[in-house]
């Protein structure tokens, strides 16, 4: 089991932030790196338990089902159910914080998962830096708007 | 239940914040509204269930108790276990994570408690504003200046070498006078020579020898000039060898000058802090500790048996004579002003207490002991109990005159008991014996025979009300200003 953490801070309030990520069909709208994407089963993006699956740039697509979803402590949690990437029991929580000193926010987003050993740093700074820090650096230009 | 909740982003990787606020005694160092503090009982900072003792820049005081540290998550609870502020159920918690993008830190200090009714808004905004945003700066700023924080800075109360007072202050008597004639001044103090060095005093102490300096009674001072005969704090440029910046040191010495935030000294006067002994404790104890030491071992060697009479012994440096010779098998007789006064006396060694505002006591100290009388007199109260002092010694005994609250003795004739008398000054012995008695006073404060009752804390700024009170009587134990 590995586990991979990356936090930023994002210059907007908490609240704005979340509007935005909690919206679990929302990637496309946020993320520099998903094309498409659609809830299975015609549920709400906010039931726990259902299933967003959406295909990326470069063509690969990702099914992953809500676990948690929290309007009071800003936080959502899922679980991969297929992906190319080749990971096993991947869990990933995103979390936001308010910073009070300046109204902006503390995003993290970390994931435990296991893969083949000599897969594991590729991987970590695969989802570390090329997911989970890219999509802060989208999400801070989608909020300053 | 007022909950408070505030966070911020500090330009430091975590490992550096959290090597600072793991130390539960290191706010000292880096907080701007905490003056000096100590773990009691001499444990560890980071040992759980230890209790953190200090004074906040406004007067107050606060004893907090660690309830849980992790090295692993980086969180730090607390609670208070007493305040001087009504704040009831109040427990803490500090947290820090890690800003990957950065590397920084992102800090959250949340706390729930009780206020009485009314006062939410208050304490929401003292607590969040003035304890926790203040910390957040305050701790940037220490880091940004510190470069790294030294073991010794985090391991102890001590300041750091720059932290000093951008506005130097000093209270300053403007002419010969009631407290009114007290004035708090901007006053530098002049960089170090050969042999000196230049402090930030964090804490003072208050004497009644500062009142008769004050009134003129001791022509000590020419004013304007500022009082104060002792004082504790950090070491901020050193031109003397054995003393370098961020030392924690004390000093208890004329001429007057103490009443002030920076202050350059010969080296010579100063003592080494011990960790265990606070700047606060230091400053309470300096002079009247080095008092009761010379008192009962040096101006005269107390006794196992033998009968001690302490005057005004709820005093500053009377319930530090009664500790101390209790401590060594004395029997302790004081006198004190009121029944509150007594019940302090008896409850810190002094085993029969007199009730008078009359200065009659001498029947009462020869009831006492069976007609005997005392075998050592300290007195500080001078002419007004001249005659009760010489009718309550022993035959052979001895009458120690240190100060004359009420004015100077005439000369007495002690044929009639035999009896010796003296007139020691404290800055005599000091001047021979400053080490020793320094250390014999701050090892009876490790021992726990020196306990010492700093009820009375003042801002810097309000040395007249704290002249006032002393005067009035209205104070008990030692008076502490806080820098």
């Amino acid at each position: 089991m590995i586990k991979v953490y990356t936090s930023s801070v994002i210059d907007a309030p908490a609240e704005a932030v979340w509007a935005q990520v909690r919206d679990f069909n929302g990637l496309p709208r946020w993320t520099p790196f998903v094309a498409e994407s659609r809830i299975e089963e015609g549920q709400p993006a906010d039931r726990i338990g259902c299933v967003r699956n959406f295909r990326l740039r470069d063509g690969g697509v990702i099914r992953e089902r809500l676990l948690t979803l929290s309007d009071y402590d800003y936080q959502c949690t899922y679980s991969i159910l297929e992906s190319p990437m080749g990971v096993e029991n991947y869990v990933a929580t995103l979390k936001l914080t308010p910073v009070t000193d300046g109204g902006r926010t503390f995003a993290e987003w970390w994931a435990e998962f296991d893969c083949a050993p000599e897969r594991e740093a590729a991987l970590a700074e695969q989802i570390g830096q090329g997911v989970f820090q890219a999509a802060f650096d989208a999400l801070k230009k989608v909020v300053a708007r | 239940m007022i909950r408070v909740r505030r966070s911020a982003v500090i330009d430091a990787p975590i490992e550096r914040v959290w090597a600072v606020l793991r130390d539960f005694n290191s706010h000292s160092a880096w907080h701007p509204a905490v003056g000096p503090s100590v773990i009691e009982r001499g444990e560890p900072a980071d040992q759980v269930g230890c209790v953190r003792e200090f004074a906040l820049k406004d007067g107050n005081h606060i004893r907090e108790q660690l309830l849980t540290l992790s090295d692993r998550d980086h969180v730090s609870t607390y609670c208070i276990l007493d305040a001087t502020l009504p704040m009831r159920n109040y427990v803490a918690t500090v947290q820090l994570k890690r800003v990957t993008d950065g590397d920084r830190t992102f800090w959250h200090w949340e706390s729930t408690f009780d206020v009485p009714r009314g006062r939410e808004r208050e304490f929401e905004q003292l607590v969040g504003g003035e304890v926790y945003e203040a910390g957040f700066a305050g701790l940037a700023a220490y880091l940004r200046r510190d470069g790294h924080p030294s073991p010794r800075l985090g391991a102890g109360a001590a300041r750091t070498g720059d932290s000093r007072a951008a506005d130097p202050q000093a209270v300053v008597a403007t002419a010969f006078g009631g407290p009114e004639v007290l004035e708090l001044r901007r006053l530098d103090a002049r960089p170090p020579q050969r042999g000196e060095v230049r402090l930030r005093q964090t804490a003072i102490g208050v004497n009644y020898i500062d009142v008769y300096i004050r009134r003129g009674d001791y022509r000590m001072i020419e004013p304007p000039a500022p009082l104060g005969m002792e004082a504790a704090g950090v070491v901020l440029e050193s031109e003397a060898p054995g003393f370098a910046p961020g030392d924690r040191v004390a000093y208890a010495a004329p001429p007057p000058g103490a009443y002030a935030t920076v202050r350059t000294l010969p080296a010579g006067q100063l003592v080494p802090l011990p960790d265990h002994v606070s700047e606060e404790a230091a400053a309470a104890l300096m002079l009247k500790g080095m008092t009761a030491e010379y008192l009962l071992h040096r101006a005269h060697r107390v006794r196992p048996g033998d009968t001690v009479l302490v005057h005004a012994a709820a005093g500053g440096v009377g319930l530090l004579l009664c500790q101390w010779a209790r401590a060594l098998g004395a029997r302790v007789i004081g006198t004190v002003s009121s029944e509150a006064k007594a019940e302090l006396a008896r409850a810190n060694g002094c085993e029969h207490p007199i009730v008078t505002r009359t200065y009659a006591f001498a029947e009462r100290t020869r009831q006492l002991t069976g007609g005997r009388g005392a075998d050592v007199i300290y007195d500080g109260l001078g002419r007004e109990a001249a005659a009760e002092n010489l009718a309550a010694l022993a035959r052979l005994g001895h009458w120690v005159s240190y100060g004359h609250a009420t004015g100077p003795l005439d000369p007495v004739s002690l044929t009639e008991k035999s009896g010796a008398f003296s007139q020691p000054v404290l800055f005599h012995y000091t001047g021979e014996f400053l080490p020793q008695m320094a250390g014999r006073v701050f090892a009876a404060l490790r021992d726990g025979i020196l306990q010492p009752h700093v009820r009375h804390r003042y801002p810097l700024a309000a040395a007249a009300d704290a002249h006032r009170d002393l005067e009035a009587r209205r104070t008990t134990g030692q008076v502490v200003l806080l820098a």
